[in-house]
């Protein structure tokens, strides 16, 4: 079996692992549904998710563990992910061949030639890795934006929030509940031209935008076996540039960092031998360094740096905090949150109910795509007994809660439940209030336990002189966790009259509304 | 093609290959140990736990002599030092070497004569004071609710301490420290004011008379309030909860209770002259809860009147029946 061919299978059967673990991220009753599937093993595969993580947090979330295992290969074999294993590689691989098949050779060979502007993807990565390394602690500037280019959480994202959702509306929704997704057009309009990027130029992305390979390309450019050109009977003739994925030159001297160890110039050698995989490097030598300057890579650096406090300037995580956006249960205080989440959707995707949404820019673009609750989408609020979100994080954003801390028992008693927010009764909108006619749908639906909506319960007499009794939600905040099934039940279907905002949350002392009311009736004294 | 590039003879190319397998090898042992040490060194949450101090502080002086006088009169320097002279002196309170905290009211950026924030005059006399008894340095502070600078700037507090020889501190978000009150139910992982308290040895409270729609009165008790950090606010849910909790965090060695104009009306903000009412006393007391519960009496009420004072001498933090302490009391000079 030519290595060619192995290395197809090896892409086509590790694309169809990632799709088929998108494909069964999703909580519920049928048989291809979530049942103990390792649904984030690519992004724990994920050097970039890995490295990412650690700068901005000091720390490897053991999930992570598993891209030790991806540095490792490339340390001793170069980009073999990139050719081998990534399933957006496998993608543009294919559309690349789709696209050039019927494009003159000449231009094919033309078309795979080194471009200098390949050092771009270099520029990428330490700027998002220098927004990254900021200062963790009081003042947490740290913010993780790989994930908008990283090849696998976009994949990963397009897949689970684009592909998947309009596969779902044409197939019968064999994920469950219909899936929509705010700004899922904008992720798949992304990812059509990623994949249309490959029309123009072979393999583009991973040419000249993509983070990891780039990452990759550093850690194996010095790698001791690879390809390499033998110079002694070439006549460079140049048939290895024919579908040569990385434009790395194969013919010699090799661009290592460029080289995506898809064997196709092995196979495509007419002389035979004159480019062989072996001990490096070979005699007709090559160029490990990854072609970016120091001055772009300094300024690629300082760009970094500069990026991510001007985004806070906004004070979104500050004074302003975006009140609107409920982050999910177990979801960690927001600094940090920016410094751990890579926007992969993983949560997203499971999330039962689809209540959880990719967020859009109207938080501040930091928080582009990350995930929160919008409870007017999906089948209902946050369900009290689902954890889902924080078992399919890879990388702790959200932690993975039991169901005992989730609902405050079982030891957590003091601790008291999880809040994600706090509903408020538009007494303009609500039926009972503003239009005397009875309703208590919020208060029916309350999942907590005594209910965390309460009744006042009032005469009056209509217009017409009829005598009623009416029954009035009033939210209890020592109760509410903010779950949103209220807001998504109430019959006002425009604007809500019960709305949850993410006042009291939990995660955040800072957002709390109440004193520690869990010891409050303690206290003596007119208050209590 | 690049000349440089052309390759090497196989010799060297074997030795290349070796020095590559051999930093291969050390890289991935560094990869696996650096993996190992980082494994979970901080866990999802983990920022943002603080380690919350103990921040209790007992600056009282234990000595023989009164432990509150009343002064009467108009002239704010004369009747603190007529007061404090019927109680024995400053010198039985600061001692020198001495590094005293001043903690004034400079809760709004209005006049003084306004009668919402500590009087200008009162505290450069009480600076001097210090001075004079000793004290090595004297700083002035307070976190105030409007603009900090321009609260110490408008209120003349900021001039006055610069003039008397004292320092003044404006807290910074970085002045605070998580706190706990062990016995607290409100005081918990709270911000509280840390970073002046460094090296400091005495603490005095100055505080005027106002009326206060929230906890009925804002005097000397009222007045550590200032001590809180982040969105003390909320503390509005058990106002009464948290004054007692402040008397039992800090401990003064003194305060003093300005009520030469007393805010009647609008408090504790006041605004207008209209709200002011000339009750012309002054209290200087080693015990906050009987200098509040005299201070009741110029607002035409008792300590019953105000909860947090009823809690706070039954939980033994001071007592309400001042007249118990025997006051010394410092009638207004002839004129």
């Amino acid at each position: 079996m030519r290595i060619t061919t192995a290395r197809r299978i090896a892409q086509v059967f590790f694309f169809v692992l990632f799709a088929w673990l998108c494909f069964v991220a999703a909580v519920g009753t049928r048989m291809w549904q979530w049942r103990g599937w390792p649904i984030r093993w690519f992004l724990e595969l994920d050097p970039l998710v890995a490295l990412g993580t650690v700068l901005s947090t000091r720390s490897l979330y053991p999930a992570l563990s598993w891209a030790l295992a991806t540095i490792v290969l490339t340390i001793l074999l170069g980009r073999v992910f990139c050719g081998w294993v990534c399933p957006l590689g496998s993608i543009h691989h294919f559309a690349s061949w789709l696209a050039q098949r019927s494009v003159p050779l000449k231009r094919r060979i033309e078309a795979n030639q080194y471009h200098p502007a390949q050092a771009i993807k270099y520029c990428l990565l330490a700027g998002m890795l220098a927004a990254a390394a900021l200062p963790v602690g009081r003042m947490m500037l740290a913010s993780l934006q790989t994930g908008l280019l990283d090849p696998i959480p976009l994949v990963n994202r397009s897949f689970n929030l684009a592909v998947l959702s309009v596969t779902d509306l044409a197939a019968g929704r064999w994920s469950g509940p219909g899936r929509l997704y705010s700004g899922a057009g904008l992720i798949g309009a992304i990812f059509i031209a990623v994949v249309l990027l490959n029309v123009a130029v072979p393999r583009f992305y991973c040419r000249f935008i993509c983070p990891l390979g780039a990452l990759l390309g550093v850690i194996g450019r010095s790698a001791p076996w690879g390809i390499g050109g033998q110079r002694t009977k070439c006549t460079e003739c140049g048939v290895c540039d024919l579908n040569c994925a990385g434009a790395c030159s194969p013919m010699g001297p090799i661009r290592a960092s460029e080289c995506l160890m898809c064997m196709n110039c092995l196979d495509d050698c007419p002389k035979g031998g004159q480019i062989a995989y072996g001990p490096r490097p070979a005699s007709a030598g090559e160029i490990a360094s990854p072609g970016i300057s120091r001055r772009d890579f300094v300024i690629s650096v300082a760009a970094g740096l500069a990026v991510a406090p001007l985004a806070r300037l906004g004070g979104a995580t500050a004074g302003d905090w975006p009140a609107g956006m409920i982050r999910p249960p177990g979801a960690v205080a927001e600094e940090e949150f920016l410094a751990r989440c890579v926007k992969c959707s993983e949560c997203v995707r499971v999330c039962p109910t689809n209540v959880l949404q990719p967020a859009g820019f109207s938080w501040g673009w930091e928080a582009l795509w990350t995930p929160a609750l919008n409870n007017r989408i999906g089948t209902s609020g946050c369900q009290a007994n689902c954890i889902a979100c924080g078992h399919a994080c890879p990388t702790g954003a959200i932690r993975p809660l039991t169901l005992d801390e989730k609902l405050g028992r079982g030891g957590f008693e003091a601790a008291g439940p999880i809040r994600i927010g706090l509903a408020f009764v538009d007494r303009g909108r609500c039926l009972p209030w503003a239009m005397e006619r009875p309703c208590i749908v919020c208060e029916e639906t309350c999942p907590v336990s005594p209910k965390a909506i309460h009744l006042d319960e009032v005469e009056l007499t209509t217009r017409e002189g009829k005598a009623i009794h009416l029954q009035r939600p009033v939210v209890d905040p020592a109760r509410c966790v903010g779950c949103g099934v209220c807001e998504h039940e109430c019959p006002m279907s425009g604007l809500r009259a019960i709305r949850v905002t993410a006042d009291n949350e939990t995660r955040d002392p800072g957002h709390a509304v109440l004193l520690r009311f869990d010891i409050r009736p303690a206290l003596k004294g007119r208050d209590s | 093609m690049n000349p440089s590039a052309r390759g090497p003879e196989p010799l060297a190319t074997r030795r290349e290959f070796f020095r590559r397998g051999l930093s291969a090898g050390a890289a991935i042992a560094a990869t696996g140990g650096i993996g190992a040490w980082l494994l979970d060194r901080h866990p999802p949450g983990d920022f943002g736990r603080t380690r919350s101090l103990d921040l209790r502080r007992d600056f009282s002086v234990r000595s023989a002599g009164p432990a509150m006088a009343i002064a009467r009169g108009r002239d704010r320097p004369g009747m603190l030092r007529r007061a404090l002279a019927a109680m024995g002196g400053i010198g039985r309170f600061i001692a020198t070497g001495d590094r005293v905290m001043l903690k004034v009211n400079a809760a709004f950026a209005t006049p003084a004569l306004l009668g919402a924030t500590t009087h200008p005059e009162l505290l450069a006399e009480l600076v001097r004071l210090c001075r004079a008894a000793g004290a090595a340095s004297v700083v002035v502070t307070d976190n105030p609710i409007n603009a900090p600078e321009s609260c110490f700037e408008l209120t003349g507090i900021g001039a006055a301490a610069r003039s008397a020889g004292a320092d003044l501190f404006i807290p910074g978000p970085g002045a605070f420290r998580a706190g706990t009150l062990p016995s607290g139910r409100l005081i918990r992982d709270w911000p509280v004011l840390y970073e002046p308290f460094a090296g400091v040895t005495k603490l005095i409270g100055v505080a005027p008379v106002k009326s206060h729609h929230r906890a009925g009165a804002s005097m000397t008790m009222k007045n550590w309030y200032g001590l809180l950090g982040g969105r003390r606010n909320q503390f509005h849910q058990d106002i009464d909860g948290i004054i007692v909790e402040l008397a039992m965090l800090v401990k003064p060695t003194l305060v003093v209770l300005d009520g030469t104009d007393s805010m009647m009306t609008n408090g504790p903000t006041g605004g207008s002259l209209a709200d002011l009412k000339a009750t012309s006393t002054l209290v200087v007391a080693t015990d906050a809860v009987a200098a509040d519960a005299f201070g009741a009496t110029l607002l035409g009420r008792t300590f019953r009147d105000l909860p947090y004072l009823v809690r706070a001498g039954e939980s033994g933090l001071g007592t309400t029946d001042f007249e118990s302490l025997h006051p010394a009391r410092v009638p207004a000079p002839a004129s």
